[in-house]
């Protein structure tokens, strides 16, 4: 069985309005969604803006309400966090897309990383203070930065004390929403080599959300594309870069730009093929409302959302 | 055969910190021709958009030091009135990010013909107009008529950056600054703005200024390539060049940092320490040398300049000589030195 388990979740939101402020409606940010992670794994969640790779790693985390689906924890289900035991609450963690507005500008760097600790285990001041120390040097950062303010570190510092708040409580899963992406990439390097780093050293699964396809493609073992709100082909790293079969897929990845710059004619030349490609064979590939089928098994790890034949 | 359309020369750009004057954008000389597309790459706080906002003098606190030359006339000497007769005719800008680019007051149609407008005070209403639609037809936006009588807010980010566009080539400049024009977008959309300004130089032969921090972009986009760290420009050459054998210790500490989609590496590239702040720059000596602690300190040169070390290949400081990754780390295959 797998460590967690995604089956059909949904996150609809009310659309309000009218006179009375009545339900008008019902965006789909998350329309029946389903994966599995194995333990000690890293999965991509890749899509881009508003497709909604966040609201599901929100959902699971319990920060956005379910509407319906089912989210299985080490065999557990946890669709209410509230009413779920403590536990399970501090086995998964968030790490947070920006590093500047995640922090309490209020906190010193040691009150930020004590917090989970006060909520979830008694510690006596001095005991607390040691396992903080712990953290910060885990982080890579020096012991003097727990008296500090977050203002006074850079984006990469303050992203390592976002991930120390995240791994205090020893966690099962993390789940880092765009955590590199608002950094530059030598401090992003720095930032994913040390999740890499952790991961072994702790044991953790990522569920690792991101709209860059290198990024994704250096980091996970699989990965999912989204569509507003739907799957459009999950599988492993290779089927999804070496064998993408929908034409969604093709055309993300056909849209990272090649690092050789002479391979540029010919990538322009393929980019333009997929393009024409997409625009014509959008209705084949999508339902009369834009959005994508369900996802048919083309093997034994890879699917892909097509129609259904007949 | 190749024409200067900019000409920088000894630039430096400094602001004032209490009481005393930073330099952000350190002696950097430049050139930039007719038909080429010069990108200049680095992290954030290295520069690069002081450096075009100095090029557009749209800095109005900044102390501003050297020659810019457009056209053989130095614009650092320009009142403000003749800065605005240059400003969005000779020279157009792309922002980055194009929701606060534009006035969400003003309909899409009245922002892109105010522009047309300020520079040509007898156009009819009627041909302006008619210039809008052209316009926004060249940009690619579908049902241009309609998106003419909308507001920003109406489009998406994509189309939203297409109109900035479109501004900016308006009265068809001959010089075109893109501030990091595809950072705010996705990746689908990126592509296509990037083609599109492809297509546009191509055809109006103007020359471009991509400011970037992707490398992806710059492999995809430039003709040229300045690398910039802490206010200096740290290497300069054509992009084959930079690409397949960079030789200053950052750009290649750069080029190992990024994860590409295309190879695997199992462990990626870390430039140890941070970016000085502008306050703690060190104005002597090797501005990288901080990063790079295991190259002894000999190797570097007292007042760094540019040695040209190829025909058009310029790299700061003799410190690339002695150069190596700490752990005896190999170097992704196509940049290796071949």
């Amino acid at each position: 069985m797998s460590f967690l388990e995604v089956n059909d979740l949904k996150v609809h939101f009310p659309i309000r309005g009218g006179f009375f402020g009545g339900t008008q409606g019902y965006v789909k940010a998350v329309d029946g969604v389903s994966f599995s992670i194995e333990k000690g794994k890293t999965y991509g969640l890749v899509g881009e803006s508003g497709s909604g790779k966040t609201t599901t790693g929100r959902a699971i985390i319990g920060l956005n309400k379910i509407t319906s689906g089912k989210v299985l924890f080490d065999g557990q289900e946890i669709n209410d966090l509230h009413r779920a035991s403590k536990d399970i609450r501090r086995d998964i963690q968030m790490i947070f897309q920006d590093p500047y507005s995640s922090l309490n500008p209020k906190k010193r760097v040691s009150d930020i990383i004590a917090e989970p600790l006060r909520n979830y285990e008694k510690l006596t001041k001095g005991e607390e203070q040691k396992r903080v120390q712990e953290l910060i040097e885990l982080v890579g950062l020096s012991p003097e930065s727990s008296v500090k303010y977050p203002h006074e570190f850079s984006g990469g510092q303050r992203q390592r004390i976002g991930i120390a708040r995240a791994i205090a409580l020893k966690p099962k899963l993390i789940i880092a929403d765009e955590p590199v992406s608002a950094l530059d990439v030598s401090v992003q390097a720095q930032v994913l080599n040390f999740m890499q780093d952790i991961q072994k050293e702790l044991g953790l699964t990522y569920l690792f959300i991101s709209h860059d396809l290198g990024v994704i493609k250096h980091m996970c073992d699989e990965i999912g594309i989204m569509y507003k709100g739907r799957y459009v082909e999950s599988g492993t790293k290779e089927d999804i870069f070496n064998n993408p079969q929908h034409i969604y897929t093709k055309r993300l990845v056909a849209a990272i730009p090649d690092i050789n710059p002479r391979n540029r004619s010919q990538h322009l030349q393929f980019r333009q093929e997929v393009k024409k490609e997409y625009e014509q064979s959008f209705n084949k590939y999508f339902d009369s409302e834009g959005l994508a089928y369900q996802l048919q098994p083309v093997s034994n790890t890879h699917l892909v959302a097509l129609p259904e034949k007949g | 055969m190749s024409e200067p359309i900019l000409e920088i020369n000894h630039l430096t750009t400094s602001f004032r910190i209490k009481d005393e004057h930073y330099a952000a954008v350190d002696d950097v000389s430049l050139t930039v021709n007719k038909n080429e597309l010069l990108a200049i790459v680095g992290e954030s706080g290295c520069g690069k958009s002081a450096l075009a906002f100095s090029i557009m003098r749209l800095h109005n606190r900044a102390k501003i030091e050297g020659e810019i030359k457009f056209k053989g006339q130095n614009i650092t000497e320009f009142s403000t009135s003749q800065l605005n007769a240059l400003r969005g005719k000779d020279m157009g800008m792309i922002f980055q990010d194009p929701l606060t680019a534009l006035n969400p007051l003003m309909m899409i149609g009245d922002q892109i013909g105010e522009i047309l407008l300020i520079h040509n005070k007898t156009l009819s209403a009627n041909k302006r107009k008619g210039r809008v639609i052209e316009l926004l037809n060249k940009v690619g936006i579908p049902r241009a008529e309609h998106v003419y009588n909308q507001f920003p807010h109406e489009l998406s980010g994509g189309m939203r950056q297409r109109v900035v566009i479109a501004m900016a080539i308006a009265n068809n400049p001959e010089l075109l600054i893109a501030d990091e024009p595809t950072t705010a977008l996705d990746v689908t959309i990126q592509s296509q703005i990037l083609d599109l300004m492809k297509e546009l130089k191509e055809e109006s032969h103007a020359g471009v200024i991509l400011i970037t921090h992707d490398l992806g972009v710059v492999a995809e986009m430039a003709d040229r390539v300045a690398v910039m760290y802490a206010g200096q420009i740290v290497e300069i050459a054509d992009v084959y060049t930079l690409f397949e054998n960079p030789l200053h210790p950052y750009t290649r500490s750069l080029l190992n940092s990024v994860p590409t989609a295309n190879e695997e590496q199992s462990k990626l590239h870390v430039i140890q320490g941070v970016v000085p702040s502008l306050q703690n720059l060190p104005r002597e000596g090797c501005r990288f040398s901080a990063r790079i602690p295991w190259i002894s300190e000999s190797a570097h040169e007292k007042n760094p300049v540019l040695h040209e070390v190829s025909p058009g290949h310029f790299v700061r400081c003799t410190c690339y000589k002695d150069f190596h990754f700490p752990d005896g780390k190999k170097e992704d295959k196509h940049h290796v030195i071949s």
